[in-house]
């Protein structure tokens, strides 16, 4: 099957087929502007991190993170409890979806009940998660993103956690806003945020309802805290009569005064800034003689298959904190891009998160889609050991890995070779084969090795034929 | 009795059969460093194709038969980061109770060749002398596994190698064990990324630790007829011994 990269780009509903990974593989790969555009960012994060995190205490920060978050997850019921009461004592409406299905549904009855005909968000993946645009338009709510690069990608799918249109370069950009304009717009930078400020303003005036997710959830103050850059996240949040936060149940940390060292920890691997523009904090809503602020908030509370992994080897996954450096770092992510990885999730932590959080198959051909380098578990802020959770993934009974074909293979390869004279007699097999390519070429190892790559030269003896006529003594 | 120290050679099954010279090189090193050199003839592969595969069960099939060789070596010095990681970062994680404390002492005594040589004998100079630019690639499980950053490049910059630096030396090179045979749609830009980065540092000569890297960067490169060796850190400096 041949499919495009901007056939993979385009919006994918709950359930819609997905094409085979080679073939996503094979689409990006063959976009050299999509790769130009990920270079660029690569770059630009990676070495605005690494000169954040020079800085000196940065050492005790990551520390101290991982401690919290380790914490955050062995506490999860009990910080989740206190979280939900002090919400309500701050007169926040509780909700609880145990799947993504149930989420969207309970924020659509949100904006029925309150007469919402036009949805304003904020940046938000746990709404891509539950494909919450698609359900509120069903029942016939209009949703606009207010996010920069969400807005860009609203009518197709973000490519990554914290910069959803970095697949894009700036004509592309400029092509699709001259579209929405009816004219051409000049291909700048000034120009195009005017546009998309114009734009956005006036959905801010005119929603009835605004969707935002959390960066954190604080369980002592019922604090909801979101980082964000473009202002957009605090205009989401105060100025509709309404405002919904869907919240995942990781997300929840025990303390308020955890705050000062996740939020630094998180922004610093996110964008390499110290501190994001705006940091929001909302405390419940709108009080008597307040001046701004919802008149109703809600938190929604999305389960959607974490709290099963409590107690299991994949637990520490829940610690994540979605700052997207080890998409950053991530060479198979530079390569194939977020698209081809299917799902909502891309990178290291797409590739564990997916099959996790997939009640069905979905994304169980990601963690063998991974080189293993180990560079995501060394940039991750709360020390997640990404690559080892891959390795266990692809262990887990009716893995992808774990085909049929491959457990015979490996059942009977590593009997074969915890014999020492087997073993000898296969590895001189496989030398004289490598002197007849164009045969071996054929077979299936080979043959997928030969996909771009020249068989390695035959030996005129291996090391252990060596060993035994030179220097064996015995 | 020799009061030299006594080494046993892990020359993992990539050299045994894809590089056999690598093994000869490796010998001749430890031996340069003052050291012996035994090869139990028993060995074969540390089992890491079956553990990145999702099957820890034929993977310790392997480590038994490991440790079963080696166990009563005194010192195991292997000419891979990645086989060397298997064996000091994971066996011990495969195994529960009393074998866990037998893969936990086995560890303890296993390193990686430059490692060895630098780190452990402190011996960076081995009388080598080789006089040509070479760009290093720091392959992931020795950089980060175990955390070897500066040994390799240590013994070629005392045998008076001219280094000269990769753009992104730490960047993977696509190898990834059996991700290079199920993947080749993603490990072969990557390989492509590597090697264009060698080409521009101009070098003309890439080396590493470890030879599955090495085996697909130089398929690639000859597939791609660059102009370019690709070859062993341990292969470069034993070219350079008396």
């Amino acid at each position: 099957m041949k499919v495009s990269s901007s056939d993979l780009a385009r919006h994918r509903r709950a359930g819609d087929p997905l094409p085979p990974l080679r073939a996503r593989v094979e689409a990006t790969r063959d976009d050299l502007e999509l790769r130009g555009a990920l270079g660029v960012m690569a770059e630009r994060f990676n070495g605005a991190r690494e000169e954040a995190l020079a800085e000196p205490g940065m050492a005790d920060l990551k520390a101290r993170g991982i401690a919290i978050r380790a914490h955050g997850v062995t506490d999860l019921r009990a910080n989740l409890q206190r979280f939900e009461e002090s919400l309500r004592a701050l007169g926040v409406h509780v909700h609880h979806a145990r799947t993504g299905a149930d989420a969207a549904a309970t924020i659509g009855d949100i904006a029925v009940a309150a007469n919402a005909h036009r949805v304003v968000k904020s940046k938000s993946m746990a709404t891509e998660e539950i494909h919450l645009n698609d359900h509120l338009e069903s029942r016939g709510v209009e949703v606009i993103e207010t996010d920069l690069g969400e807005w860009i990608v609203q009518q197709e799918r973000p490519s990554h956690i914290i910069a959803p249109a970095v697949h894009k370069t700036r004509p592309q950009v400029t092509k699709l806003f001259s579209g929405l304009a009816g004219h051409e717009l000049e291909d700048r930078r000034e120009e195009l945020c005017a546009y998309a400020q114009t734009r956005l303003r006036d959905a801010f005036l005119t929603a009835d309802l605004g969707v935002s997710g959390a960066n954190f959830g604080c369980a002592d103050t019922g604090t909801l805290v979101l980082v964000t850059n473009e202002g957009n996240g605090r205009l989401t949040t105060s100025w509709p009569r309404v405002h919904v936060a869907l919240m995942p149940v990781d997300k929840v940390i025990a303390h308020f005064d955890d705050l000062a060292t996740m939020v630094p920890l998180l922004v610093r691997h996110a964008t390499g800034q110290k501190l994001t523009s705006y940091v929001t904090m909302i405390h419940g809503p709108r009080r008597a003689g307040e001046l701004d602020g919802p008149e109703e908030l809600h938190v929604v509370l999305l389960d959607g298959g974490r709290t099963a992994l409590l107690g299991t080897q994949f637990e520490e996954m829940l610690r994540c904190i979605r700052c997207g450096a080890c998409l950053n770092v991530c060479p198979v992510y530079a390569t194939i891009g977020g698209h081809a990885y299917g799902g909502v999730y891309p990178g290291p932590m797409g590739a564990v998160l997916t099959p996790l959080l997939s009640s069905g198959r979905e994304g169980s051909e990601l963690p063998g889609a991974t080189s293993l380098c180990g560079a995501c578990s060394e940039v991750c802020p709360v020390g997640i050991p990404l690559h080892d959770l891959l390795v266990e993934l692809r262990a887990v009974p009716g893995s992808a890995e774990r085909s049929r074909r491959r457990t015979v293979f490996f059942a009977l390869w590593s009997r074969a070779w915890a014999v020492p004279a087997v073993y000898r007699w296969s590895t001189r097999l496989a030398n004289l084969a490598r002197r007849h390519p164009r045969l071996t070429r054929r077979l299936p190892v080979a043959r997928a090795w030969c996909d771009g790559r020249a068989l390695p030269d035959p030996v005129s003896a291996t090391f252990h034929a060596w060993w035994r006529s030179e220097r064996s003594t015995g | 009795m020799s009061d030299r120290p006594l080494v046993a050679l892990f020359v993992t099954c990539l050299v045994d059969q894809l590089a056999p010279a690598t093994g000869q090189a490796a010998c001749r090193l430890l031996e340069a460093a003052g050291c012996d050199v035994e090869f139990p003839s028993a060995q074969t592969c540390c089992g890491q194709p079956a553990f990145n595969s999702g099957f820890p069960g034929d993977a310790r099939r392997l480590a038994r038969h490991f440790a079963d060789v080696f166990e009563s070596c005194e010192t195991i010095v292997a000419p891979s980061g990645s086989c060397t990681a298997m064996v000091r970062a994971y066996y011990p994680s495969l195994f529960e109770g009393p074998e866990r404390a037998r893969f936990e002492a086995i560890a303890a005594k296993t390193y990686e060749l430059t490692e060895f040589l630098v780190d452990v004998r402190s011996q960076p100079d081995l009388g080598a002398r080789v006089h040509r630019p070479v760009s290093y690639h720091a392959s992931c499980h020795l950089l980060r596994e175990l955390g070897v950053r500066d040994a390799p490049r240590r013994l070629l910059d005392t045998a008076g190698v001219d280094l000269v630096e990769l753009a992104d030396a730490e960047r993977c090179c696509g190898f990834g064990g059996t991700f290079s045979v199920m993947h080749p749609e993603i490990g072969v830009p990557m390989a492509d990324e590597k090697l264009d980065q060698a080409v521009t540092a101009g070098a003309g000569c890439l080396v590493a630790c470890d030879t599955g890297c090495l085996a697909h960067l130089a398929g690639r490169a000859r597939a791609r007829g660059l102009d370019l060796e690709v070859t062993h850190v341990a292969d470069v400096i034993a070219a350079g011994l008396a």
